[in-house]
């Protein structure tokens, strides 16, 4: 008997072209809850397009992305399900990180959104630093106020595009502790980075794009040498 | 998803913004007012009296302070990549249209009605009924270019040019609703019977309403990537 549950994230044929260079070439990928995947890949690989299309910022030029089974391009609302930290910060600098917080939560339409602003500025360390305006925060400041942002509305889906960015050794250990906080509540995480090794232990899956295609789709490795050895002849 | 709390959302974070900055309200209203006195300063006094060139100047210093007014509505939004923040809201795209309209539209009537009385004092315009009306065309005249405006500076803001691509984008969109603002002044400071009025006016309401419609039909797809 079939599975009912459709994938969290599905990506089924994409193609995403920027005039004639092909980013994404017939990329298909299914993540069910709970799984972790890394994405890997070197730099031009279309990681970042792959992201930007599964989140429904750029739209594909071929093909489908489904969230909870929901056409992406149909039924834009199902964005609210997604959350995502990129290479940019995506907040405003003259407002404070609870206005920045608060703004977010109005855009997802959170209701009562006091408490749980507080506890995402508690999360990311932000407290002492909740009511004075973003502008002078240092990059890793930025990176935790993201984090906090993209996951205030409890997203289904977390899309985190090289989310160890700026941060310093305790935040990358307690980025890497909420990462698995977020697999065990079920939550769907896909994340790109350039080091496997800071979401090794936690990871489920491993995905590798090479020129726009996945050349690699398997669950993770015991071994990250192992893997670390496969991936230089993938990426060669 | 409803569209009117994310907008009233965006058009109050755009205004705090600002209020918080003032740089491009200060530019905006310093511009306007530089405008207004060189065409008091550049006016050969024996050959144009000022009050046939007010109407005309009002609405060349209102229209272009608005482009420097619009000018900011996505620039703050490329800090961050905010834009994408809102962009991967549910929020619908129309939302983001509506609040940042709103913002807009606060932001140029805030201009406009710092400029005004300034204008009727570098001009001599003499203080009647009148021109409780002229502010009343100012108003209408703002609602349907900050609807095209916004939609333009969407466009722009992705480029690499974009302060200098809205002005060349947004100017002839300008010209209709400047040509009829100014034709409407001239009558109502004249004096002239509110038959002569209805056209223009109608003109005028037909223009916000047909560009505030348009924009809102093609933001959407202009802020798709």
């Amino acid at each position: 008997m079939p599975d009912p549950t459709p994938p969290a994230v599905e990506a089924i044929a994409l193609e995403r072209r920027f005039g004639p260079v092909a980013a994404l070439r017939g990329v298909t990928l299914a993540v069910g809850a709970g799984e972790v995947v890394l994405l890997l890949g070197p730099n031009g690989a279309g990681k970042s397009t792959l992201l930007r299309c599964l989140a429904g910022l750029a739209r594909p030029t071929r093909g489908t992305v489904r969230v909870g089974g929901v056409d992406l391009a149909r039924d834009p609302s199902a964005r609210g399900v997604i959350g995502m930290l990129s290479h940019a910060a995506m907040v405003y600098d003259d407002l404070t990180p609870r206005e920045n917080l608060r703004f977010a939560a109005a855009l997802h339409e959170i209701q009562d959104p006091a408490e749980r602003i507080d506890a995402a500025l508690r999360a990311a360390s932000l407290e002492e630093h909740a009511d004075r305006p973003v502008r002078g925060f240092s990059r890793g400041m930025l990176q935790r106020l993201a984090l906090a942002r993209a996951t205030l509305h409890a997203p289904d889906v977390l899309l985190l595009d090289e989310p160890f960015t700026g941060l310093d050794a305790r935040a990358t250990e307690a980025l890497r502790g909420r990462v698995a906080d977020e697999r065990q509540r079920g939550r769907v995480q896909i994340c790109v980075t350039h080091d496997p090794a800071e979401l090794w232990g936690v990871a489920t899956r491993v995905v590798v794009l090479v020129a726009g295609r996945v050349v690699h789709d398997a669950p993770r490795a015991e071994s990250l040498d192992a893997f670390r050895a496969m991936y230089s002849e993938l990426v060669a | 998803m409803s569209t009117w709390k994310p907008a009233l959302a965006i058009a109050a974070k755009d205004l705090t913004i600002e209020w918080r900055n003032r740089t491009a309200l200060l530019t905006a209203t310093v511009f306007a007012i530089l405008v207004l006195l060189i065409f008091v300063f550049a006016r050969d006094p024996g050959v144009i009296a000022l009050p046939v060139l007010a109407p005309a100047v009002l609405w060349v210093a209102l229209a272009l302070a608005s482009l420097v007014a619009l000018n900011r509505a996505f620039l703050l939004e490329r800090e961050h990549a905010a834009l994408d923040g809102i962009l991967l809201s549910p929020a619908p795209r129309a939302a983001l249209f509506w609040g940042k309209w709103l913002a807009n539209l606060c932001f140029v009537l805030v201009v406009q009605a710092v400029a005004f009385p300034l204008w009727i004092l570098f001009f001599n315009v003499p203080p009647s009924g009148a021109l409780v009306l002229v502010a009343g065309v100012a108003i209408l005249t703002a609602i349907g270019f900050t609807a095209v405006g916004t939609v333009l500076a969407a466009m722009a803001v992705r480029t690499r040019f974009a302060e200098l691509l809205l002005p060349v984008l947004l100017l002839p969109f300008m010209l209709p609703p400047v040509f009829f603002a100014a034709q409407l002044t001239t009558r109502l400071l004249a004096g002239r019977p509110a038959d002569e009025l209805w056209g223009w006016i109608r003109l005028l309401s037909l223009y916000d309403v047909v560009f505030l419609a348009v924009a809102t039909l093609l933001f959407p797809v202009v802020v798709e990537e």
